[in-house]
């Protein structure tokens, strides 16, 4: 909280001081579009808290548009690209989608957990192969689950900060190749080796090698703090949440059920179609697969075994895929002609204890956010929440829907309230449409925009849990059609 | 087994543990008696799975009293006779305890070997009826449990049987104790703890039903020698007599080696064990009930039972809850005893400024704060992040900033009262006025560091023993004018520390130095009588000390003992007396300071473990040799001149007020000078060998070199009346 009103200060501070811009001319011209979005959006949204998020004072920050390649199973057609393939593929698939002219582009910033190590800014070696100017510069953040919503708030940022005025925040994760490295031992040899100057000196440095230096390290899947996989974490989490096995399943079924759904009616049009190299093209995601309760019953534990209830069916799948939003202060929008998706309004970093609730982000960010904006429960049209598993989200609606939980561990007078399911990931969500870490964000906020605009709602709120025990929250305002 | 079954804590995680079932079966309907109240264990039934909890009223833990085990069988008998009921689960209700091993209070409430061999029995037939059980029963432990049914026979079972140590979870699942493992729960929708073990609860549901259903087997359906993770080929090594008697043999050994004899209970249990495998179980149930019943009666019982109760008294505050619970601490000097205080700190969550005077001293102290933290992490009982984390409480530096907001100041410099006097006054100008200022101190009084201070009821006296991670207790020195909420304040932080505290009152040595002294000056003489280091340290430590004599006087440091020696010798004067403090001198200005300078009485080089005698010392040695006295020289002679001058030097300051409780006392002997635990400490020494005795000995020796034996009023009181005791 305070470091969002620390930010927000900071914020306006920068814009009291900018030097080149007259702080009246900006109030100028903000006034007029604000309170002409507000007159737009009084129609559909009399029941509504607010009418609009509209601050004054405050730059209005639109998506344009979003797009995503096919989420891809890991190991499947993907698995012979490199990160900046698949980032440069949504980079491409974002410019002719929008027509956005690339020297318009101020700045580009891409989320990535696992990050190669040839292209550790990968931001930067995407958007210079997908032909934008070399002068636009580009940087990779990293939040674990949220780092592309990361991406995008740093853009709202830089946006509201009148630092820039168009840029294109992604995020890219290719579970199909990660960095596995030497040994310590063997790369302490290596780099000793490299020093070495005498023959003498190499040797003796070779006679220390150990057969056992061969042995590799891989990436950590688990907690760096409490050495726990996240499945295992979520399965103590279902279990303190005391949500039976049969749930969970219900909850992936209903996803993948979903998310069949909106497939099969083209409702997923932030997917662009990604030509691989040496492959076919590939048009959709490739990992709903609607199944049966029995023949999800049939599965073992994956991860408490052999009696804990999260299995593979009821978990997200490890994804490749990559996805970009096109980010712009609203006069530009306005001014280049476009007719912009949605606002992106207040949003939330919370984080909490990594060990017992490293995925309760969403019910720490969902209230926080929805007090800043102003708005209840109620107000929200559309949900659009991250499914790492399917007990991780129940027990979040489980915590939202506790007053014991407020109150013993989010220093809350009452709960905040539990979202209603017919507004909830109705287009499916992580656990049947994949969940590329580093992508996750911008899929979940174009969603949330191509929802409200097809279910004629106002204000979606977007949340998720990330590693670390963190979590985010962003109110979604619908651009007045 | 009842007598072995060790108190385990299961700190981390929880588990469950099937009980074996073989085929003997039982057919006999009775009426369940629904309306019968019990007290410490209720049951309800889920389906066709009884699940009995227990829940001792009006106590932390669970223990094996009469009561419970009378409860427990009349529901097991109901259980068994339901024809409803396929299967059990046994679990506690108490969050963290399981049965934390028999009632001490039952087994002390028994006057006969008799009266226990019986008590005994009933809980062998109980665990003999649970392991007989024609239905499934399933123990679902949360927290310290009693070994439950072990399996015997190897030496990893021996060696937790031996020592009653307690077992990780995750370790005895490795050992086959526990069959499976259920993690602690985060927070729900109701408190984690209640909410564990309601979770632990239905796994274990599951278990028994899948047990009953046969749709899981238990792993270890094994006889008495083998357990599942033997090999074939270690098993079939066991059957063969010559092989058992060799492994017997050789634990014996390492038990002999590790208890010099002196605790009875190890070598019987081996001999139970043996009982049970060559001749039989009931054999070995028979043998086990009257050993224990044999071993309940033995002194060592009753004084290790009575070091166990005094040890949780001083694990409480009685002084209350401080005023303003610190929450910053400051350690002034980097040294051994200053790291080692901030360690004990800093991994308890507690916020410690450790300030030096230079960067090279205070680099030092911080390095052995990690060290002690990372050895944690090799040993895997921290993960290097909780290090990491634990490690950043700790602020290292060379002046007081942050002294302002400090709670409490620890100062462990130098033992020179110029010295603490300056860093007292230093350290005044700075703290806040609720600030406590403690000093860790052997032997300066309290009272004259306090002189200099503004606020002398802000002035205690923390002495703590090194090394201070591994030593468990801490003397609380608290002069005339220390205020009780200074009192309160300094307990609570040794409690959090982790430490055993007694508190004494202001005087030279305090308690636990003053004691020490005398028989320090012994072990000179012992050695200036030609007794050899060596030879000493071996009378010592068959005597039940951990440490021998003379290597104590390397551990300690031979400039400290001397420093130590010289003030109390003043105080005290004749009584002190003894050996002569030139051998001391002689020491350092060869620069022979113990184990710290690599020299003392032994050689000591990092990595060899077998120290060898310093061949420079046999010069010293014998030019202050004295005759010896050969009627108070023999071995049990020079045991008994140590131990009674320590005794003696006890017992009087009970009498002078020192001690406010012989259990402190007792505590303080055991657990920070290694006084024999089998002795139970000084108090319960003459209790249990008879005051009478010791004062014949004290007498023998007063004959033979004067005052410093002479028997205190208090001592002799106990002997002149044989009905007065310590410990009523």
């Amino acid at each position: 909280m305070n470091q969002n009103f620390r930010m927000i200060s900071l914020l306006t501070y920068t814009l009291k001081n900018l030097p080149n811009t007259s702080k009246w001319a900006l109030r100028f011209c903000m006034r007029p579009l604000s309170s002409s979005s507000q007159l737009q959006a009084a129609a559909a949204s009399q029941t509504k808290s607010k009418k609009t998020l509209a601050k004054p004072n405050i730059r209005n920050i639109v998506v344009v548009d979003g797009v995503r390649t096919p989420f891809l199973l890991s190991g499947t057609s993907y698995k012979d690209l490199m990160p900046h393939d698949l980032a440069r593929a949504a980079l491409s698939g974002l410019l002719h989608r929008t027509s956005v002219p690339k020297d318009v582009v101020d700045y580009i910033i891409f989320g990535t957990v696992i990050q190669e190590v040839k292209t550790s800014n990968v931001a930067r070696e995407a958007a210079l192969g997908a032909g934008f100017s070399d002068k636009t510069p580009a940087h990779t953040v990293t939040m674990a689950c949220i780092s592309s919503n990361q991406a995008m708030t740093t853009a709202v940022g830089l946006i509201a900060s009148g630092q820039c005025d168009v840029v294109v925040a992604g995020g890219v994760e290719l579970m199909s190749d990660i960095p596995i490295r030497h040994s310590r031992k063997m790369r302490k040899m290596m780099l000793d080796l490299n020093k070495a100057k005498t023959l003498a000196q190499r040797l003796s440095i070779i006679s220390k090698f150990r057969l056992n230096f061969l042995s590799p390290e891989l990436p950590a899947v688990s907690e760096f703090s409490t050495s726990e996989t996240m499945g295992h974490s979520a399965d103590r989490l279902a279990a303190a949440f005391a949500i039976s096995r049969e749930e969970q399943d219900e909850y992936a079924l209903r996803s993948h059920s979903l998310a069949k759904k909106a497939q099969d009616e083209g409702l997923l049009s932030d997917v662009v179609p990604f030509k691989v190299p040496g492959r076919d093209t590939v048009t959709q995601d490739n990992g709903i697969r609607p199944s049966s309760l029995d023949q999800m019953a049939k599965l073992k534990p994956a991860f408490i075994k052999p009696y804990g209830t999260v299995t593979a069916a009821n978990s997200s799948f490890l994804t490749d895929g990559a996805s970009a939003v096109l980010i712009m202060a609203e006069e530009k929008a306005l001014a280049m002609g476009y007719k912009p998706k949605a606002y992106l309004r207040d949003f939330m970093y919370v984080s909490q204890d990594p060990k017992d609730q490293l995925l309760l982000g969403p019910t720490y960010a969902t209230p926080k956010v929805l007090e800043k904006a102003g708005l209840t429960m109620n107000d929200i049209d559309v949900f659009e929440f991250h499914e790492a598993f399917s007990g991780q989200i129940l027990a979040n609606l489980k915590a939202m829907d506790s007053d014991w939980f407020a109150q013993n561990y989010m220093g809350r007078k009452a709960k905040v309230g539990l979202p209603p399911l017919e507004k909830f990931n109705n287009w499916g969500g992580s656990l049947s449409l994949g969940h590329p870490f580093g992508a996750t964000g911008c899929r979940l906020v174009m969603a949330a925009a191509n929802r409200l605009r097809k279910e004629g709602g106002q204000y979606g709120l977007v949340a998720a849990c990330a590693a670390g025990g963190q979590g985010h929250a962003m109110i979604v305002e619908a651009y007045p059609k | 087994m009842v007598a072995s079954r060790a108190i385990g804590s299961l700190s981390r995680f929880t588990a469950s543990r099937t009980l074996r079932c073989s085929g003997y079966i039982c057919r006999s309907f009775t009426r369940s008696s629904a309306l019968l109240t019990r007290t410490h264990i209720n049951y309800g039934v889920r389906g066709d799975v009884a699940v009995i909890r227990i829940n001792s009223p009006n106590s932390k833990v669970n223990t094996l009293s009469q009561e419970l085990h009378s409860e427990f069988m009349e529901v097991m008998n109901e259980v068994w006779s339901s024809s409803q009921i396929r299967s059990a689960v046994l679990i506690s209700t108490k969050p963290g305890c399981f049965i934390a091993g028999a009632d001490l209070n039952m087994l002390n409430s028994c006057t006969t070997s008799q009266e226990v061999t019986q008590i005994s029995q009933e809980a062998q037939k109980m665990f003999e009826k649970l392991e007989k059980s024609t239905k499934p029963v399933v123990a679902a432990i949360n927290g310290s449990c009693l070994g439950g049914g072990l399996e015997v026979g190897i030496p990893a079972a021996f060696d937790m049987m031996l020592t009653g140590r307690g077992i990780r979870a995750d370790r005895a699942k490795k050992m086959g104790l526990v069959d499976q493992l259920v993690e602690p729960l985060g927070p729900g929708v109701k408190p984690p703890e209640e909410r564990t073990i309601e979770y632990l609860e239905e796994v274990a549901i599951t278990f028994a039903k899948g047990l009953a259903d046969k749709k899981i087997t238990p792993k270890r359906d094994k006889g008495l020698v083998e357990t599942f993770y033997l090999t074939e080929l270690t098993s079939y090594a066991l059957s063969i007599p010559f092989v058992r008697q060799q492994i017997y043999k050789k634990v014996e050994e390492k038990v002999r080696k590790q208890t010099k004899g002196l605790y009875p209970a190890p070598l019987k249990i081996i001999d139970v064990v043996k009982t049970g495998i060559e001749q039989g179980s009931n054999a070995g149930y028979l043998s086990e009930s009257q050993t224990f019943g044999e071993l309940a009666m033995t002194k060592e019982s009753k004084a290790l039972m009575g070091l166990y109760r005094g040890q949780t008294q001083c694990k409480k505050n009685k002084f209350g809850a401080p005023q303003k619970e610190v929450k910053q601490l400051a350690v002034l000097g980097a040294g051994l005893m200053g790291a080692g205080i901030a360690q004990v700190s800093v991994d308890k969550g507690l916020q410690t400024i450790l300030k030096d005077t230079t960067l090279p001293a205070l680099g030092r102290g911080q390095q052995q704060v990690f060290k002690g933290l990372n050895d944690k992490v090799k040993k895997k009982t921290l993960t290097s992040f909780e290090r990491d984390a634990m490690f950043s409480n700790l602020i290292g530096q060379l002046d007081y900033r942050g002294f302002e907001k400090a709670d409490m100041v620890i100062e462990a410099v130098f033992e020179d009262l110029n010295l603490k006097h300056r860093v007292l006054k230093e350290a005044e100008a700075v703290i806040p006025d609720h600030c406590v200022f403690a000093s860790n101190t052997s032997a300066l009084p309290i009272g004259e560091i306090a002189t200099v201070s503004k606020r002398p009821e802000k002035v205690i006296g923390m002495h703590y023993f090194s090394p201070v991670d591994k030593m468990q207790l801490l003397e609380i020195i608290t002069t005339e004018k220390t205020s009780k909420d200074t009192t309160a304040s300094a307990v609570d932080v040794g409690l959090r520390q982790g430490k055993v505290i007694i508190v004494v009152k202001d005087g030279p040595g305090f308690y636990t130095t003053r004691c020490l002294t005398p028989m320090m000056s012994e072990v000179i003489r012992i050695l200036q009588e030609g007794v050899g280091p060596k030879k000493l340290d071996s009378l010592t430590t068959s005597f039940g000390f951990p440490v021998g004599a003379a290597t104590l006087v390397d551990e300690v440091g031979v400039d400290v003992a001397k420093h130590v020696a010289e003030n109390l010798g003043k105080e005290f004067g004749e009584r002190f007396a003894g050996g002569s403090l030139e051998m001391l001198q002689q020491m350092i200005s060869k620069g022979f300071l113990g184990r710290k300078s690599g020299k003392g009485f032994y050689i000591y080089q990092e990595g060899v473990k077998n120290k060898n005698l310093n061949s420079d010392m046999d010069s010293i040695l014998a030019s202050l040799k004295m005759p010896s006295q050969p009627d108070v020289s023999s071995d049990e002679d020079i045991q008994y001149r140590l131990v009674t001058r320590f005794v003696n030097e006890a017992i009087l300051c009970l009498q002078e007020g020192v001690l406010a409780t012989p259990t402190e006392g007792d505590i303080g002997a055991v657990f920070g000078l290694g006084f024999p635990p089998c002795l139970g400490g000084p108090f319960h020494f003459v209790d249990l060998y008879g005051a009478q005795k010791i004062v014949d000995r004290l007498r023998k020796y007063e004959a033979a070199y004067g005052k410093q034996f002479t028997p205190c009023q208090l001592l002799v009181d106990h002997a002149n009346n044989p009905n007065k005791k310590f410990y009523q």
